[in-house]
């Protein structure tokens, strides 16, 4: 019992580690996935590159793109050389580089998803009122679209508390990093495990619970 | 060219060895989803079929596998499957250290959390049989075997199998995580390649090339596969 109570307190010391990376990853990604939804509607060069950004990181492990940002950048002297190597050397940042790259591609085809929900007719509506396809955005379209992608974003937002998991494996020492720490001291898989665990989900029901929170606030004329 | 390479196929290239480790990729996430079939399945039939306590257990595992980080199971079986195997050998009266080897910590490991998701898949795609199906198979005598066989099987798998294409791209991109146990995969062969040759932007590009390969080709395979299970459906 006090192991428990030990590990669960020494676990509790990377959460804000964890909720960091979520939390700046995520908004970092959802302003890239909205240029990015915008992008794959324009048509054109624009969009195809887009839509082959998305292609590529939804396509790939995000391990390999962590290692392809952590490792792979410092083969170059110019990246070496340049204004950004202070950061491109540290773990942490090429862990949160990775993470909104990665969730930007995922929520972009949220967003998609979300403007493709969009009524014909609203669009017209507002066409007809004699808005400018910026004022359309502003107050049709992306209300409406981004209330529809409102739970598929939720989703996104918990499967990055789980993949900030993998900072850990270039020696950032958030919940799992110190988790598998403790495991391979002491060889007690089970409950350090158990510990973790009922921290990840903790957060991600709070998460959800907030999500749920949010959509019933926006709900349709109630 | 020679700055590719590295990449070739002679004694001094790396491509025979990243080749080979994507066939154990393949080999790795092919048996995780099916032992994630496996688990989904009997998920799904105690969500569906099972009393109270089977279908609390199913609920159970459905929101725990999917709520916590995939790395964190594979380390739990990494380590704690040692440690049991260990375990049972001393009381079995041998002595010393026995490990999982990695394959099997990744295939229960990935197959555990993709079977959480599979659960899923299945027990709506059963869901969305229509009675009357169901009914009328009952009515013609059919026993569970055959009317599964021949009726709930066909309709349920034409509604699942998207939903396991998305699964099976899920296993493909998790089983990269199987390398932290040592497992010589794609994602590990591109470790020692990238380490070796100090060449890592190379090797993990083209690390990130064949993933992205093999999910197209898989992607594509499984629309060729639903458009066939649909072949009988009139067009929306």
């Amino acid at each position: 019992m006090a192991f428990i109570a030990d590990t669960l307190l020494q676990l509790l010391a990377g959460v804000p580690m964890t909720l960091e990376l979520t939390a700046i990853s995520v908004s970092a990604g959802a302003i890239l996935a909205g240029v990015l939804a915008l992008l794959t509607r324009l048509g054109g060069p624009a969009s195809w590159i887009a839509r082959g950004y998305i292609f590529v990181f939804r396509g790939s492990p995000l391990l390999v793109q962590i290692f392809l940002i952590y490792y792979g950048l410092g083969q170059f002297p110019a990246v070496r050389q340049s204004l950004f190597w202070p950061f491109l050397r540290q773990p942490w940042w090429c862990a949160l580089l990775a993470l909104s790259l990665n969730t930007a591609a995922y929520g972009a085809e949220v967003i998609r998803g979300g403007l493709l929900a969009v009524p014909k007719g609203q669009i017209e509506a507002g066409r007809v009122c004699g808005m400018s396809t910026f004022t359309l955005y502003r107050r049709v379209i992306l209300p409406l679209a981004l209330r529809q992608a409102l739970p598929a974003y939720g989703n996104e937002v918990i499967i990055m508390v789980k993949s900030t998991s993998l900072a850990s494996v270039i020696t950032l020492m958030e919940v799992t990093g110190i988790a598998k720490g403790i495991i391979s001291e002491t060889f007690r898989a089970l409950p350090v495990f158990a510990c973790a665990a009922a921290i990840y989900l903790a957060i991600n029901f709070t998460i959800a619970g907030a999500v749920r929170l949010l959509e019933r606030r926006l709900g349709v004329a109630s | 060219m020679t700055a590719l390479a590295p990449l070739g196929f002679g004694p001094e290239g790396w491509g025979a060895a990243l080749l080979l480790a994507t066939g154990m990729t393949l080999a790795v996430s092919v048996c995780a989803f099916f032992a994630g079939l496996v688990f989904g399945t009997m998920g799904a039939a105690a969500k569906l079929s099972g009393g109270p306590v089977l279908r609390s257990v199913a609920g159970a595992y459905t929101t725990i596998l999917r709520g916590i980080p995939d790395l964190l199971v594979i380390y739990l079986f990494y380590f704690g499957g040692s440690a049991a195997m260990t375990q049972i050998a001393t009381w079995l009266g041998g002595s010393g250290f026995f490990g999982l080897n990695g394959f099997m910590v990744g295939v229960l490991a990935v197959g555990i959390v993709s079977g959480a998701y599979q659960t899923e898949v299945l027990r709506g795609a059963y869901s969305a049989i229509p009675r009357g199906e169901i009914e009328a198979a009952r009515v013609a005598g059919m026993g569970p075997a055959l009317m599964l066989r021949r009726i709930t099987g066909p309709l349920a798998l034409r509604t699942a199998l998207p939903g396991m294409g998305n699964v099976w791209q899920m296993v493909l991109k998790e089983s990269a995580l199987i390398s932290v146990t040592g497992l010589v995969d794609l994602m590990r062969q591109t470790e020692v390649a990238a380490g070796s040759t100090r060449l890592p932007f190379l090797f993990y590009a083209t690390a990130a090339c064949l993933y992205l390969v093999l999910t197209t080709i898989s992607a594509t395979l499984f629309r060729g596969a639903e458009r066939s299970t649909r072949r009988g459906m009139a067009r929306a």
